[in-house]
This record gives C-alpha cells, sequence and structure tokens, in this order.
C-alpha cells in the first residue's frame, strides 16, 4: 500500500529484529488459545454437544502452554515478547515472572476442573447462549491480566474479564440474576474507572505505561509529588476488586445467583485479579508506595479477616455463606501486603494460590450440596452422609483445607504469615489470622455437621426422587481436596515457588533487565 | 417508516454502504478508515434495510447469524496475530508481500486481515443488537 516516492524508514531502532523460537511463544499461548476457541465456539453455537468437549481441550492446551511457561521461567527469569515486534517502553509487551507464571498455571487448572463440573450443571439453553464462549474469554482475560507488562494493557483485560464475568452472571436472565448482576457491574465499573483514572495520571506523570520502565522511574527518584493520589486511587480500586474490608459489598451480593460453576470460577479468578494487581503495582512498581500504605493494609486485612469470618458465621445460605469466606481468605493475604517483607509476601502468594483452588473446591461443594438436598439453605439440609458418603470424604477435605487445619494447603502459608507478623511484633494481626482460624472452622463444621450429619430435614416427596451424584460434578471436587492434600503433604515445591515469586517482586531487577535490557 | 419511496431506495443505498464500507476498510491501513469504521458503516447499512424492509429479510441476505459473523472475525484477526510465528517474529507483527495477478500487483498483510476480523466483529456486534432492537419494536 506504500505509493511511490515514500521514502524507506529504517525500523530495526524501533522493532525487535532477532528471530524467536517457537519455545518464546509460550508467553502468549495461554491467551491466544482461549481466544481462538471462544470464536470457533461462537461460530458453531448451534452444535452444543461440541461445546465442553471442545473447552475442556481448550483448557488443556491452555494448562500445557502454562506449566511450560512455569518451567521456562523457574529455569530461566522472567520472559517477554515485544507484540508487534514493537520495541518496550513504546510497544506492549507480555512480561512473565514467577508470580505471573504460577497464577496463570492455577487459573487453567481451576478453569479446566470447574469445566467438568459445568457439564453436570449447565443446560441446553445457556450452551447456547454462549456459556462456554464468556467461559473462555474470562479465562483470556485473567489469563493476559496475569502476563501482561503494560499497566494500560492491564487495564484492557480486566474488561475483557469483567465484561465476560457480567455474561455468566447474566446469562439465565431471571429477575434475582438481574439484580446481583446490576450491583456486580455498577461497583465493578466504579472499581475498573477508577484504575483507568489512575492509569491517566500515571501516564501523566510518568510518561510511560511499561511496568519495567515504570519500575525504573519510580526507583530512580524521578516521579514528582502527586505519586500519592494515583496511588491512593489504585490501591483503593484494586482493593475493591479484591472485595476487601469495607468494599467487599458486591460479592456476598451477587455470587450466589448465577451457577456454581461460574461462582467458583470467580470466586477462585476474579478477587485474586485484585490481589495480583496490588502485589504487582506495590511491590514491584511502587515499592515507595507499597510502605505507605502498609499499615492501611494491615487494618484492612484484620477487617476483612474478621468481617468475612462473622459473615460466614452469620448466612444460612450456603451460597452466601461461601461468599463470605472467599472475603476472609482476601485477608490472609493482605496481611502479606500489610507486612510487607520477604516471608511474608511470600506466604501472601502462597495463600492466594491455596486459596484459587480451594475457594473453587468450595463453592463445588456448595453447589453439589445444594443441588443433592433440593435446597441453599442450611436449615433444609441434611442427610447427605447416607446420599453420598463420597461427597462426604470431599466436604471433610474442602472444609478442613479452607480452615487451614492440617493435613491440608491452608496450614503452611498462614503459619509462614503468623510467623512474619511476629517478627513485627503486629501481635493484633496474628491474633485475628487465629481468631479468624477458629471462627472458620466453627462456621464450616456447621455446614458440615447440618448438611452431611444430622437426619434429611426435607421429605423426600417434596423435592422429587432422590438425585444421584454423577461423576462428573464429583470428579472436580476429589481433584481439588488431591491437589490440596498434595500440597499440604509436600508443600516444597509450591512455598519455594512462592518464596521465588516474591523475592522477584521485591528484587525487581530482573524483571526490568528482560524488558528493558539496556536499563 | 415504511413508505413506498424508503422501501424503494433502502435496497440501493444498502448495497451502496456495504460496497463503500469495503472501501473504507480496504483504505485503512495508511489513510482514515479500517476495519471498526467499515464495520460500524456496514451494520448501519444493515439496520436502514432492517427499518425499510423487516427484520427477516436482512436475516436471509446475511446469510449467518450475526454472532456467527462476530466469532469468524474474532477467529480471523487471532490466526492473523498468529500468523507471525513462522516469521520467527512476535505476536501480532504486521508481515506484507505483494502476489501478482492478472498483471496486478496487491500488496497483501497480516494487518489487513487483522481488519477484515476487526470489520467482521463490529459488522456482527452491531447488527445483532441493531436487528434485536428493531425486533423488539415490532412486538
Amino acid at each position: 500500500m506504500a505509493a511511490a516516492g515514500v521514502t524507506k524508514i529504517d525500523r530495526s531502532l524501533a522493532m525487535v529484529t532477532e528471530a524467536l523460537s517457537a519455545w518464546d511463544w509460550l508467553v502468549i499461548a495461554p491467551v491466544a488459545l482461549p481466544f481462538l476457541g471462544a470464536a470457533a465456539l461462537l461460530i458453531l453455537r448451534k452444535r452444543i454437544a461440541w461445546h465442553a468437549p471442545a473447552s475442556i481441550g481448550v483448557m488443556l492446551l491452555m494448562l500445557a502452554a502454562n506449566i511450560g511457561l512455569l518451567i521456562r521461567v523457574w529455569n530461566e527469569g522472567p520472559i517477554h515478547m515485544a507484540m508487534g515486534s514493537w520495541l518496550p517502553p513504546f510497544g506492549i509487551v507480555f512480561a512473565v515472572d514467577t508470580l505471573g507464571a504460577i497464577f496463570a498455571t492455577i487459573t487453567a487448572f481451576t478453569g479446566l476442573v470447574c469445566a467438568i463440573f459445568a457439564t453436570a450443571e449447565v443446560e441446553a439453553t445457556e450452551y447456547r447462549y454462549g456459556y462456554f464462549t464468556f467461559y473462555l474469554l474470562m479465562l483470556a482475560g485473567v489469563t493476559g491480566a496475569f502476563l501482561t507488562g503494560d499497566i494500560f494493557n492491564l487495564y484492557v483485560w480486566f474488561e475483557v474479564l469483567l465484561i465476560s464475568s457480567f455474561g455468566l452472571l447474566a446469562l439465565g436472565s431471571n429477575p434475582i440474576q438481574l439484580d446481583g448482576t446490576f450491583k456486580y457491574a455498577i461497583l465493578n465499573l466504579v472499581a475498573t474507572t477508577l484504575f483507568l483514572i489512575s492509569v491517566g495520571l500515571i501516564y501523566g506523570i510518568a510518561g510511560t505505561l511499561n511496568m519495567a520502565d515504570l519500575a525504573v522511574k519510580a526507583r530512580s527518584g524521578e516521579l514528582a509529588a502527586p505519586v500519592m493520589s494515583f496511588g491512593a486511587l489504585l490501591t483503593f480500586a484494586f482493593l475493591m476488586k479484591a472485595a476487601a474490608f469495607p468494599l467487599n459489598a458486591w460479592l456476598p451480593a451477587s455470587y450466589h445467583v448465577t451457577r456454581s460453576t461460574s461462582a467458583a470460577l470467580f470466586a477462585a479468578l476474579l478477587t485474586k485479579v485484585g490481589v495480583y494487581a496490588l502485589l504487582r503495582t506495590l511491590v514491584l512498581l511502587f515499592p515507595e508506595l507499597g510502605q505507605t500504605f502498609a499499615p492501611i493494609f494491615l487494618i484492612a486485612a484484620n477487617a476483612t479477616m474478621l468481617i468475612g469470618a462473622l459473615g460466614l458465621l452469620a448466612s444460612s445460605d450456603i451460597r452466601r455463606m461461601v461468599g463470605w469466606a472467599v472475603i476472609s481468605g482476601i485477608g490472609v493475604i493482605l496481611v502479606g501486603l500489610g507486612i510487607g517483607e520477604m516471608a511474608a509476601l511470600s506466604g501472601a502468594i502462597a495463600y492466594a494460590v491455596h486459596s484459587m483452588v480451594v475457594m473453587a473446591g468450595l463453592y463445588l461443594l456448595a453447589g453439589a450440596m445444594g443441588w443433592l438436598s433440593g435446597s441453599d439453605s442450611l436449615f433444609k439440609m441434611g442427610g447427605l452422609a447416607v446420599q453420598s458418603p463420597g461427597l462426604l470424604l470431599c466436604g471433610l477435605g474442602i472444609v478442613l483445607a479452607t480452615s487451614g487445619l492440617p493435613p491440608f494447603s491452608g496450614l503452611w502459608p498462614k503459619a509462614i504469615l503468623v510467623e512474619a507478623a511476629l517478627s513485627k511484633n503486629a501481635y493484633l494481626t496474628v491474633v485475628v489470622i487465629l481468631v479468624n482460624g477458629l471462627l472458620t472452622t466453627i462456621a464450616l463444621g456447621r455446614l458440615f455437621a447440618f448438611g452431611f450429619w444430622r437426619e434429611a430435614q426435607l421429605e423426600r416427596t417434596e423435592i422429587g426422587a432422590t438425585p444421584v451424584l454423577s461423576m462428573s460434578r464429583m470428579a472436580p471436587i476429589a481433584i481439588i481436596v488431591m491437589v490440596s492434600l498434595a500440597f499440604g503433604l509436600y508443600p516444597e515445591p509450591w512455598l519455594a515457588a512462592s518464596r521465588q515469586a516474591a523475592a522477584g517482586l521485591l528484587d525487581g531487577a530482573a524483571y526490568i533487565n528482560t524488558v528493558l535490557p539496556e536499563g | 417508516m415504511r413508505t413506498v419511496i424508503f422501501r424503494t431506495v433502502a435496497p440501493f443505498l444498502t448495497a451502496l454502504m456495504i460496497i463503500f464500507s469495503i472501501f473504507i476498510l480496504l483504505r485503512g491501513h495508511n489513510e482514515p478508515g479500517g476495519g471498526f469504521i467499515g464495520g460500524l458503516i456496514a451494520a448501519s447499512a444493515n439496520a436502514v434495510y432492517g427499518i425499510a424492509c423487516g427484520v427477516s429479510p436482512v436475516r436471509r441476505s446475511l446469510r449467518f447469524h450475526p454472532m456467527t459473523i462476530a466469532g469468524a472475525g474474532l477467529f480471523i484477526a487471532t490466526l492473523a496475530g498468529l500468523a507471525s510465528i513462522f516469521a520467527k517474529a512476535g505476536f501480532l507483527t504486521g508481515l506484507w508481500t505483494t502476489v501478482h495477478l492478472f498483471g496486478q500487483s496487491i500488496d497483501l498483510s497480516t494487518p489487513l486481515f487483522f481488519d477484515i476480523g476487526v470489520y467482521l466483529v463490529v459488522l456482527g456486534t452491531f447488527s445483532s443488537i441493531g436487528l434485536a432492537l428493531e425486533e423488539r419494536e415490532v412486538e
């Protein structure tokens, strides 16, 4: 299209010139694959029999790509890819460090496990309305957020995952769902708008949006006074996404209206994207801001843990109940940011990984229990031990894991966080963590005792024939229990990965050097 | 809106707008235009046709469901980004080539295919929304 007479411009200064191997494409594969899958499912909307197997296939490929990426990053340090070959800081890059790779891998794993549950739960009309299209696009959005190395691009991925989650929430279009979706949509749009405003401020102050470049500028002290204002906006927006107290109201108001598969996926991924963004911006990009805000994080963490545990105790609808469990988990993660040193951050990252897996399991368990007993109310539940001894076993595992009791995965990161808090003399936080654990144990013990041990409360004639728990509802929960048990019994690789992720964030040099080699 | 004049003119107007939208799509890389605005023009062409002659003729003339068109667009755009794997360059890197056909030289590039994908996504999405709204109105 270049007309005659246009002078040739040497673009080699602005572009990546060295050849990339196919392995470098691992950086983009976890995002490109679900996009292709979602587009293909949109084209084949009517062939609903293909949707579930095709999506599960795509997620298996995603998981494989993410594991490959994690292994590469583990061995070689952070890697990046410049989109369109335009060099950073002007081109948009995907930059993957250990933190991003771990979170992306768990995302693909959780997506895969929840998709198996979806095959039992989701109905044909929902397939036709594009259930799995939204599902894959949301996974693409979450993975993109974890892998991108550009703060405006992070905002774009937030939008991608937000819009697909609106779709998943509103899919059945009954009044309760629209009510929940409305609250969720308004509050989340407020959060993303604040994020966008602070991105604008960052660009105005620093003149760059590339994360590595921002980290360089922030560390060299080039940034002038208004750092505080965008930092506060950014923190507010991400705390809202993470559902930390006092910005947590949207979560219990909306998550229970959708299918338990979608709710499990939301609980596992969406709040953790907020946590990830906090870690990325306040530890890697603007470490000084992170230290300034640390006391606020500690207060927010204590309040979130308490309110989460109290909400858990107070609710009688099991699906709202697990929403409060998600919030209390966020509180535990925020302790890491509040204390802010190596050990605490690695504990927070390890707890986030545990929480992504186990919260999905808790939602799926609640979904299976509600389906079996024909009601989501704790008071109408019972007799599940007789109906499904297998679910009893899985349920015990999930309840122990969520409460942070051995031999499951919740114990180790909490122990690390308590130790870190003790070394900083944050005794109040230590007490709150332990009280939170106790209250969670009591509340989930109540769920377990009411649901499984006592006699059935509803006459079977009231709710029709006794349903039998199929393999596709049982297997995902069992897989999650197994993974949590494996993490609990052999925590070393998982904790080492978290330590490496935390070290990468705190140091930042490796991340910066990969993206901007000369600087 | 279903006057004789409008109904007579609408098909010609629609055809003209679609041709114009493709022209806008193709000139887009170096001059004002491109997939997004082209897709919008094509979608408004469908809307004009729908207002004049009703929704079902539009659906028939599109052959595929608008959401299918949007899905195909997303698929094409992603593939256009992935094509650079064969050139050992990063995702979305623009690759250019010239094809000689019947004595004419045609410049082809992956950004062009990306733009075609955007065109289809916008056309599909906005036609879908527009047709749904027009259907509501008839009820």
